[in-house]
């Protein structure tokens, strides 16, 4: 029992990096119905920028908050340039630039910072949480600022104006234009506040892995795997998802032999196509009924 | 609301096809023909005129060429998407590399077990991907892709796969493809011993390039490749006319797969080598390019694309290195932009234009 408490534990720990990361992928889903597949190495991108910044000598309180915002204005650029043309295109074309920046994005990290190794350092200090020996201090502060992110987000959208008109752009556009909302302006925030999202789950990670351009790849996929588990619809959700998939993972790894180590992966693989297939609209989501 | 209408609408203007079911039987002689005529005839001369390695990087575009026809059977003809098919690539890779090693078989009589085993794969990943429509499921595929490299290195099936290190083909003819008796490449091609390998698995990957593409322009233009379109142009219609739709994705998810798997069979004779790591998420992502690049719907494009994704990385590191991916990414962009139906898109208004004037 004792053990299966550790493992619990430490999975919610791990959680933690995933629901940052799926908080960043359910933005850009409300944005504009699509999955981002660049979302990974444009969070790896954010995460390399506040190295350069770390380099450069300037503090962490000051690096953490400029890296979020230069991600946001970078988000919201890249949806002005690259996607407001194709607004209306089809799934397939959405499909096929999302594969282009990815690459773009992760060619560039690799000419402008190389594919060396590097470490970024953490905002809390060393050690373990409360003498804990499963969950680090930096581990029980990420998963603090995910909560602060989730919270931060919550009254955005409920308490602020703006937060509204996304909103109404993201429920329905047509109706959201006729009362005046500039839903395509709507859009690009989204996308900025998905790439700021990134961004701090970037650079919080980041101190656990190590940051090189192809640092964010898998963690995108467990990303992905939380947001469809706890509902591509919902926030809360896809935070709740990105813990459980970091338990699952601990768990699967500890009680089923041959997985454990070697098919973290698949798993992610098997929850996503699971839930998919039995649960389309995840834990917390709201069912999408089409119409005809 | 009208927005059903226009999705199927923008879907149905996404994906061009360029086989008119209602157009009459094209002549013998025509411009299309003559081209695919004049291709394969360049691509017999082909190993006359260049070196080795040369003919080794042709046998990889025309490799590239027929996994790329099998993604645009499944995306192009049947409206599916798939960012997964480099793993039923691997599939196809190992179980060459496999039978070849373990089995003693030559490398041509593993392509038919490699379209098999992918088929199967295929057909049973067709199971789930029925319920997933668009974008969910390019993510299913998706993580497909990234998961293949750690499934191919599982210790269970390191007996199998050979684990990280992966497996040497052809130990037994000291790594070069035994080349058989009957054929006179040597002689033919003037080239030794070591190269004849080379320039025979060019031949093979020509023929087999060249029955993938007599195969599946005879499945499109067929009943079933009749009710796959019906599909990916309004499937509620479709099924309303009675077309099992269940039925015609899942053959559409196992064909598609066996065509890759067999290109991923010759791509195991050719490098000679299959390991994990050569399998990873980008494998997928360039057939993906090569699809968009060749003409998404249009087969012929596949040598097209499979040109650009073998001959474009190798020009874009001469210029910067590095900075093939960046290059990938931003022709891909443009290309959407500027040619969404692909350099086949322009071709084929070229041509229709040649034609017009003609008449």
């Amino acid at each position: 029992m004792e053990l299966f408490l550790q493992q619990v534990i430490a999975g919610i720990a791990t959680g933690g990096i995933y629901a940052c990361m799926a908080l960043a992928v359910v933005m850009i889903y409300q944005a504009i119905h699509h999955l981002n597949f660049a979302q990974g190495e444009m969070a790896t991108f954010s995460t390399f920028i506040a190295w350069t910044l770390l380099a450069y000598g300037l503090p962490y309180l000051a690096v953490f908050p400029l890296a979020i915002a230069i991600s946001f204005v970078g988000g919201f650029a890249v949806e002005r340039i690259v996607f407001k043309p194709i607004e209306h295109a089809p799934v397939l074309t959405h499909i096929v630039v999302f594969i282009a920046l990815y690459s773009i994005f992760n060619s560039a990290m690799g000419f402008i910072w190389d594919f060396s190794i590097k470490t970024v350092p953490s905002p809390f200090p060393p050690g373990q949480f409360f003498g804990s020996n499963l969950i680090s201090n930096h581990q029980a502060g990420m998963v603090g600022i995910t909560f602060v992110v989730l919270v931060l987000l919550f009254m955005f959208f409920a308490y602020t104006r703006i937060g509204l008109a996304m909103r109404a752009a993201a429920a329905n556009p047509d109706s959201a234009r006729l009362v005046g909302i500039r839903t395509s302006f709507m859009t690009a925030l989204g996308w900025g506040m998905a790439s700021a999202i990134g961004a701090v789950a970037g650079i919080l990670i980041a101190p656990l892995v190590f940051l090189e351009p192809n640092m964010m790849l898998t963690i995108l996929l467990y990303g992905f795997a939380g947001a469809v588990l706890g509902g591509l619809t919902s926030p809360p959700g896809a935070v709740l998802g990105g813990f459980i998939v970091g338990v699952v993972e601990n768990l699967a790894g500890t009680y089923i032999p041959v997985i454990g180590g070697e098919l973290k992966l698949t798993i992610a693989l098997a929850l996503i196509v699971g839930v998919l297939v039995f649960k389309p609209a995840g834990l917390l989501g709201r069912r999408i009924v089409q119409r005809v | 609301m009208a927005t059903t209408d226009d999705a199927s609408l923008a879907k149905r203007a996404s994906l061009p096809a360029s086989v008119d079911v209602a157009e009459p039987r094209t002549p013998l002689l025509s411009i299309g023909n003559a081209g695919l005529a004049l291709t394969l005839a360049a691509l017999l001369a082909l190993p006359f005129f260049t070196e080795g390695f040369f003919v080794f990087q042709m046998t990889k575009v025309l490799t590239y060429a027929v996994a790329i026809m099998g993604l645009n059977l499944l995306t192009g003809f049947n409206g599916q998407f798939s960012l997964g098919h480099g793993a039923f690539f691997a599939v196809g890779a190992y179980t060459t590399a496999i039978l070849v090693e373990m089995a003693g078989f030559g490398f041509i009589a593993t392509l038919p077990f490699a379209a098999l085993i992918c088929f199967g794969f295929g057909f049973l990943f067709g199971f789930p991907a029925l319920r997933l429509e668009g974008i969910y499921l390019a993510l299913a595929t998706f993580a497909l892709a990234v998961a293949t490299p750690q499934i191919l290195k599982l210790s269970p099936l390191e007996g199998l796969t050979g684990g990280v290190q992966g497996i040497y083909l052809f130990s037994e003819t000291f790594g070069e493809p035994p080349v058989p008796s009957w054929a006179p490449v040597q002689s033919i091609f003037g080239v030794d011993e070591f190269d004849a390998g080379t320039y025979w698995v060019y031949l093979v990957t020509v023929a087999v390039l060249v029955l993938t593409y007599w195969i599946l322009t005879n499945l499109v233009g067929s009943r079933t490749g009749r009710a796959m379109m019906a599909i990916r142009d309004n499937p509620i219609a479709a099924r309303s006319m009675g077309v099992n739709a269940a039925f015609y994705k899942t053959i559409a998810f196992g064909v598609s797969a066996a065509v890759v798997g067999v290109a991923g069979g010759i791509g195991a004779a050719s490098t000679k080598f299959v390991a994990p790591d050569s399998f990873t998420f980008f494998v997928s992502v360039s057939f993906l390019v090569g699809l968009v690049v060749g003409g998404v719907g249009w087969l012929p494009g596949a040598l097209i694309g499979g040109a650009f994704i073998v001959f474009v990385p190798n020009y874009a590191e001469e210029v910067s290195k590095g900075l093939s991916g960046a290059f990938f990414g931003i022709f891909l962009i443009l290309m959407i932009y500027l040619a969404p139906n692909g350099v086949g898109g322009l071709i084929r208004a070229a041509a229709d234009r040649i034609r017009r004037r003609s008449e």
